[in-house]
């Protein structure tokens, strides 16, 4: 009843021709296998192709994504990591169409498992969310109805995407509550969600979004509401089922510790950009970003007292007046001219990593020269 | 005076906030809003001539509302000059109807005015005061509110005797009660919010606070349900005409109107009719746009 | 008394000269009543704590949801009326006959929130938010609106650009900006900060922590810092008291506890930390389960019921926290450190 494992998935996998077929060996930028060395030959499990979001409304145009471009492979736990109106919330629910319709435009392409997400009719967006794709939010007191017991909610999860009995559909409920390790799970199948603590909330919902065996998981904050010795439970528990279930992964967060915790792979977003993506500890250990850079520099981390933080000055762009060129330059130690004449190309300084920003060297370019 | 406040280390002036985006208050927004509801302005518009022609009534009605003719009784549309033809004393129908409007509007807006100050001013003192006060003036409402709206108001407006100002005194009652629950309610959510708890924290007494953090935030609400109790309130003043509760013959009056030409409903049945669409479409009118009011008012900041 | 808010103050107000704790908190306890059906639970959310605060100083208080740091600041400021204990401010009594009266204490103590939609009144500009406390304090309001105004420079706003404001067009550090300006401007010598930059971004809460760094020498002001960050808790902090449901568990300067932390719950809330570092990953999370709920606590010492070390003793008698008065002090209530305390690990 389970999804089948990692290594039978590529396997499977490995006998498909590689989309994007360049070797490894020479860092060309372009395939974003993030590891050094094999190029592995599995079709991405998500294509995000310079996806923008806009809002439209009667005052102003919001543009909270502006051509985020990205893929996860299976298996592989993508990190977007952005402080509020970074567009990272956003580029999380387009992926499920999880937008208003009236007001949002988006333009792009995203394709899940080879299903383009936006031409999807409402049949099968509707079997794709909870099915295929699964999401878990940051607050379960308002993800979780109120009225229904867990159980209730997790069963009817579970029959409508795989049908069978009520009772069979309670067994896997069960099981998936005991798989959350929430401790006395047979009595809390019949708790509803008020009767439950914010951990226990939160592990909930997480038994409900893997009722179906997602190969895709997206979790939205999820450990961004709850307490520190809970939120360290709940990200070790993400990371044991992630690993066992071999589901993609894409977490949104603002931690930089969460995201050391728990990510394969990172990419940080500004202003409605992906400015500097990498393997996690190479981005986290070098930055190349000014804006990653003050980001690491700006949390709190065993500072000394006597000394300030260094801050970013000034603060994020408002989305409905963008400035032309790079969008960090109003704040960035490092401007030049140039920064504010046309928005930075993304640039490849070394295999698997991109920046965008003027400062860092290509290594295609470099290499040509 | 020298102003010559450094900027401590670390912080910045944040000139980021563009230009284009201009200041707006709440209010202003609203009237934003509203300019862009074509149907709330248009019912406006009406609402606005009715008043108007009330208020003007002396110089628009083409006759006098009181002057009885023994001829010219219950006769049709555009007899003689008269554009509604006449009532079953003579009078001219247009005339009355115009000045109808007078009463009919005072008896719809002063009880809803008293009742908004008397009942939000009770309301407010009973969301801010302790238990036992709220407990008092809340419970005492229910008492009040446990009556049938019309029920009350024919009560008190007969054990007062009748007339107009006895009629406004009676509705104005009858309205307290829900007045004062929805300022009770407004307060209440109002007073758990933390920038009154910072009020208090900065030493300030509750009066100060009620002034000046917790009035301007339920005014709101006491004022999007005062506009759609003034449309009720003109179907309830008419109601009381129409019993003989309310004016008293001959002054006009929509209500007495449908009651005196109620006899007549089978000889002249259009004119029976005028009276009783002037009440309707003057009610609906302030409802709709109420409504409109309360739409551009009810945004979340 | 002075107009402006230029220079440093000297120590014009101190009563008790510079060894006189500004606040001593002895028993503090307040307790709420729940009524659930037919029985009455008790919820204590804070029951018992004491404390000793320096002038001068940054005490931090760090604690999960559920420990009674956010009602002990209310208890302190007088916002909620205490069930036991005494509060002693600069050497006199908060509340008695003799001491200081609680609006009096207002004018010394302030307190800044949590951003949060509601810490500013939606309907008032930003500046006229400010100008309330001085306005209330006896100012005139165009006085009043000019102190704000220089306060608004002091926390770094253009009070052109921003002054006549609402606080739904200002973003959450800007609107904390606000808070700190709104708590600054009676010239209090102490203020509480209950979570006051919790909810903000970490780029954002750099520059609010170095402010509030600034602010504190230029005015200077005495801290109490309330928080979940424990990372920030000991930047900020010079010493540092840990909450567990309504109790204080561990008290000592801020170097000492996170170097060498006594109280298992304190150590398992230290080791919860996110690494830092994707090589070198927590694989066990040091303690299971959720903060209790504050309604009917455990009995005995309230953390035995999730403590790794924990035995009869602990269920039957709460430990004691020993001498919490003295400034360089570091103490925990546990049994493991109480001699004679029965504990099989506890000294001779």
């Amino acid at each position: 009843m389970s999804a089948p494992s990692a290594p039978a998935r590529s396997a499977m996998a490995g006998s498909v021709p590689a989309i994007r077929g360049a070797s490894s060996a020479t860092p060309d930028g372009r395939d974003r296998s993030g590891h050094d060395g094999w190029a592995v030959p599995e079709p991405p499990l998500v294509e995000v192709d310079d996806l923008t979001v806009r809002f439209v409304t009667r005052e102003a145009t919001v543009h909270a994504v502006n051509g985020v471009s990205f893929s996860v492979r299976p298996g592989e736990v993508l990190c977007i990591l952005g402080e509020s109106g970074s567009g990272k919330s956003v580029t999380l629910r387009a992926m499920l169409r999880l937008l208003p319709p009236r007001r949002t435009r988006i333009e792009g392409g995203i394709r899940i498992d080879g299903q383009d997400v936006l031409a999807l009719d409402k049949r099968r967006l509707r079997e794709l969310r909870g099915g295929l794709v699964s999401m878990i939010f940051q607050e379960p007191m308002t993800a979780l109805d109120p009225v229904y017991t867990i159980g209730a909610q997790i069963a009817e999860t579970v029959q409508r995407h795989k049908g069978g009995s009520r009772a069979a559909a309670r067994a896997r409920a069960l099981e998936l509550l005991e798989l959350v390790k929430i401790p006395s799970a047979e009595r809390r199948l019949d708790n509803y969600p008020h009767e439950l603590s914010g951990g226990l909330r939160q592990r909930a919902m997480i038994a409900m979004s893997l009722s179906c065996g997602p190969r895709l998981l997206l979790a939205d904050e999820p450990t961004t509401a709850l307490d520190a010795t809970v939120q360290i439970q709940v990200l070790i528990l993400l990371r044991r089922l992630q690993r066992e279930l071999g589901m993609g992964t894409i977490f949104v967060t603002h931690d930089l510790g969460v995201a050391s915790e728990i990510a394969d792979r990172i990419a940080v977003m500004y202003a409605g950009r992906i400015v500097e993506e990498g393997p996690v500890a190479d981005v986290l250990s070098a930055p190349q970003h000014p804006y990653t850079q003050g980001l690491l520099a700006s949390t709190v981390h065993g500072q000394s007292r006597d000394h300030d933080i260094e801050a970013i000055p000034g603060s994020p762009p408002d989305l409905r007046r963008l400035p032309s060129g790079c969008a960090f330059a109003p704040r960035c130690l490092h401007v030049q001219p140039d920064c504010r004449a046309a928005v930075p190309g993304p640039r490849y300084p070394s295999h698997g990593r991109m920046a965008r920003c003027l400062r860092v060297t290509d290594a295609a370019l470099a290499a040509a020269e | 005076m020298s102003q010559t406040a450094t900027l401590p280390a670390g912080a910045r002036f944040d000139d980021d906030l563009p230009p284009a985006l201009r200041v707006r208050g709440y209010w202003s927004s609203v009237g934003v809003r509203l300019r862009h509801d074509p149907a709330t302005l248009c019912f406006g518009v009406i609402v606005l001539l009715i008043v108007l022609a009330a208020i003007f009534a002396p110089l628009i009605a083409p006759f006098d509302p009181y002057k009885e003719s023994v001829v010219l009784r219950l006769k049709p549309f555009g007899y003689r000059g008269h554009p509604l033809g006449t009532d079953e004393l003579g009078r001219d129908l247009l005339s009355r109807l115009i000045y109808g409007g007078r009463s009919s509007l005072l008896m719809g807006l002063v009880p809803v005015c008293i009742a908004t100050a008397l009942g939000g001013t009770l309301g407010v003192i009973g969301g801010f005061a302790g238990r036992t006060v709220n407990a008092a003036i809340m419970r005492t409402m229910d008492v009040f509110y446990a009556f049938p709206s019309v029920l009350l108001a024919v009560a008190i407006s007969g054990a007062m005797g009748g007339g107009m100002a006895n009629g406004m005194a009676a509705l104005a009652l009858v309205f307290i009660p829900a007045m004062c629950r929805v300022a009770e309610t407004a307060t209440a959510q109002v007073r758990s919010l933390d920038f009154i708890e910072a009020a208090r924290a900065t030493g300030a007494g509750t009066f100060t606070i009620v002034r000046y953090h917790v009035l301007g935030n339920v005014l709101g609400p006491v004022f999007i349900y005062a506009s759609s109790l003034v449309s009720v309130s003109i179907l309830l003043a008419s109601g009381l005409s129409f019993l003989g509760l309310g004016v008293k013959p001959p002054t006009p009056d929509w209500g007495l109107m449908l009651s005196t030409l109620r006899q007549s409903i089978y000889v002249a049945p259009l004119s029976c009719a005028l009276p009783g669409a002037a009440i309707f479409v003057t009610s609906i009118c302030f409802n709709l746009v109420s409504d409109g009011i309360r739409s551009a008012m009810d945004v979340r900041l | 008394m002075s107009t402006t808010l230029t220079a440093p103050r000297p120590y014009a107000e101190d009563v008790g000269g510079p060894a006189q704790p500004l606040l001593i908190a002895r028993d503090l306890a307040k307790h709420f009543r729940v009524r659930g059906g037919s029985k009455t639970a008790r919820v204590r959310a804070v029951d018992g704590v004491s404390f000793t605060l320096f002038k001068g100083e940054t005490l931090g208080i760090v604690g999960e949801s559920g420990c009674g740091k956010s009602t002990l600041a209310r208890l302190v400021l007088h916002l909620v009326e205490r069930d036991g204990g005494e509060l002693i401010f600069d050497g006199e009594p908060v509340g008695a006959p003799r001491g200081i009266s609680i609006a009096a204490l207002r004018r010394h103590v302030q307190m800044v929130f949590q951003d949060s939609y509601s810490s500013l009144n939606p309907r008032m500009p930003v500046q006229d938010s400010v100008a309330f406390g001085p306005f209330v304090h006896g100012r005139k309001k165009p006085d009043a609106r000019r102190v704000a105004r220089d306060m608004l420079v002091k926390v770094g706003l253009n009070p052109d650009l921003f002054g006549p404001r609402y606080p739904h067009e200002l973003s959450g550090g800007q609107k904390q900006r606000v808070n700190i300006a709104r708590a600054l401007a009676i010239e209090p010598r102490m203020v509480i900060l209950d979570e006051a930059v919790s909810a903000l971004d970490k780029s954002v809460e750099a520059q609010v922590l170095n402010l509030l760094r600034s602010l504190k020498q230029q005015f200077n002001l005495t801290y109490l810092f309330i928080s979940h960050d424990l990372n920030v808790v000991r930047y900020v902090s010079d010493r540092v008291l840990v909450m567990y449901l309504g109790r204080v568990v561990e008290l000592g300067p801020s170097e000492d506890i996170f170097t060498n932390p006594l109280h298992p719950y304190t150590r398992a809330l230290l080791g919860s930390r996110p690494s830092m570092d994707p090589t070198n990953r927590i694989e066990e999370p040091p303690i299971t389960g959720d903060p209790p709920s504050p309604i009917d606590p455990p009995g005995g010492c309230r953390f035995h019921t999730r403590c790794p070390f924990a035995e009869a003793v602990c269920e039957a008698k709460s430990p004691e926290l020993g001498a919490w008065l003295e400034r360089g002090s570091h103490v925990a209530a546990c049994h493991m450190l109480n001699a004679g305390s029965g504990h099989s690990a506890a000294p001779a």
